[in-house]
């Protein structure tokens, strides 16, 4: 029990939503994973759907390459669509 | 069947399953075993209030569920000898589970049934009907974990295979009221021994049957775990959080 691997767990909260990251666990396959979640995180009703995925099949951006990766986009203020004027009547924008 | 006795001897069942599988909690092999058995024993501690609060009623001499929770001494518990048996290790936990989950479904899909029967039967027939999502999650746990500890290792294997020997001569207590149940237990627990590679023992074979829980008869662990269940409240009457 001492080598049981780490799972990500994911839920849906409801239909129409996307499956969001919740936490980690440990369990020694997919299908106690999967029974685990369910009892850490859907106690109070928080979802519809559930994945786990095994930890080590994920694959992470690195803390270090962070300004390699991210701070590029900062300054490319055009990729936001702020140069538009919003139409008279459009909502929701 | 509505009697005070049945009803009290279902929420004895429960009441001493959930204190039996609340002594695992902060002692199981990961935190997320841990919770899983403190969720399985709340469910069973809330299935037992309700039917505690049903049998006081239908006694009608005033006892609420904490009155026979913990004012009651070991002889007027209605409880089967299986659930009272000390928690063992972690695949005697199981196995016992997986027995008597079994059996809690079948029962209460027939209860749950009997409610077009009589006006009498219909309050038992919907505490059944909440409890029966309940224990088919306690029957899948139990089932998972029997498969990976009898398939599992040679040290799993072996106490999973000691758990199923011991506990077997006390399931046929479970059927003493509702014998007709037992084919349909056997067809769930029979399946999920076999994936396990576990052996249980012929009828034939089996002559030790000890019984009498639902007559106030205990074997000698029950005193000790309502002198751990009771004290609290027997020492300081009405005591709140």
């Amino acid at each position: 029990m001492r080598d049981n691997p780490l799972w990500e767990v994911f839920v849906r909260p409801r239909r129409g939503l996307s499956h969001t990251h919740v936490g980690s666990l440990h369990a020694p396959d997919a299908d106690l994973a999967l029974r685990n979640a369910r009892d850490l995180y859907t106690r109070r009703e928080e979802g519809v759907s559930i994945w786990v995925v095994p930890a080590a099949a994920i694959t992470a951006s690195s803390p270090q390459e962070k300004d390699a990766f991210f701070a590029p986009a900062g300054d490319k203020i055009y990729r936001h669509p702020t140069f538009y004027e919003m139409p008279e009547g459009a909502e929701h924008i | 069947m509505s009697d005070v006795n049945h009803v009290l001897g279902l929420g004895d069942d429960a009441l001493i399953t959930a204190q039996r599988l609340a002594e695992w909690s902060a002692r199981a092999h990961e935190l997320e075993e841990d919770i899983a058995l403190s969720n399985i024993a709340l469910d069973q501690l809330g299935q037992a209030r309700l039917l505690l609060t049903l049998a006081g009623e239908l006694e009608g001499a005033g006892r609420d569920e904490d009155a026979l929770a913990y004012l009651r001494d070991e002889r007027e518990f209605r409880n089967v000898q299986l659930v009272e048996l000390p928690r063992g290790d972690f695949a005697f936990t199981m196995v016992r589970m997986l027995f008597v989950a079994g059996y809690q479904a079948e029962l209460y899909l027939k209860l749950a049934d009997d409610d077009a029967d009589t006006v009498a039967a219909r309050p038992l027939a919907e505490i059944a009907a909440k409890a029966i999502k309940e224990v088919a999650y306690h029957l899948d746990h139990s089932s998972q974990w029997t498969v990976r500890l009898g398939d599992g290792t040679e040290e799993s294997r072996r106490r999973a295979q000691d758990a199923v020997d011991a506990l077997w001569p006390y399931t046929f207590e479970l059927f003493e009221t509702h014998p007709e149940l037992r084919e349909g237990w056997l067809g769930r627990v029979d399946p999920v021994l076999d994936t396990a590679t576990l052996t249980r023992p012929a009828d034939a074979d089996v002559t030790f049957r000890p019984r009498g829980g639902r007559d106030g008869v205990h074997t000698e662990h029950l005193g000790y775990l309502l002198a751990e269940l009771q004290h609290l409240h027997r020492s300081h009457p009405g005591a709140t959080w």
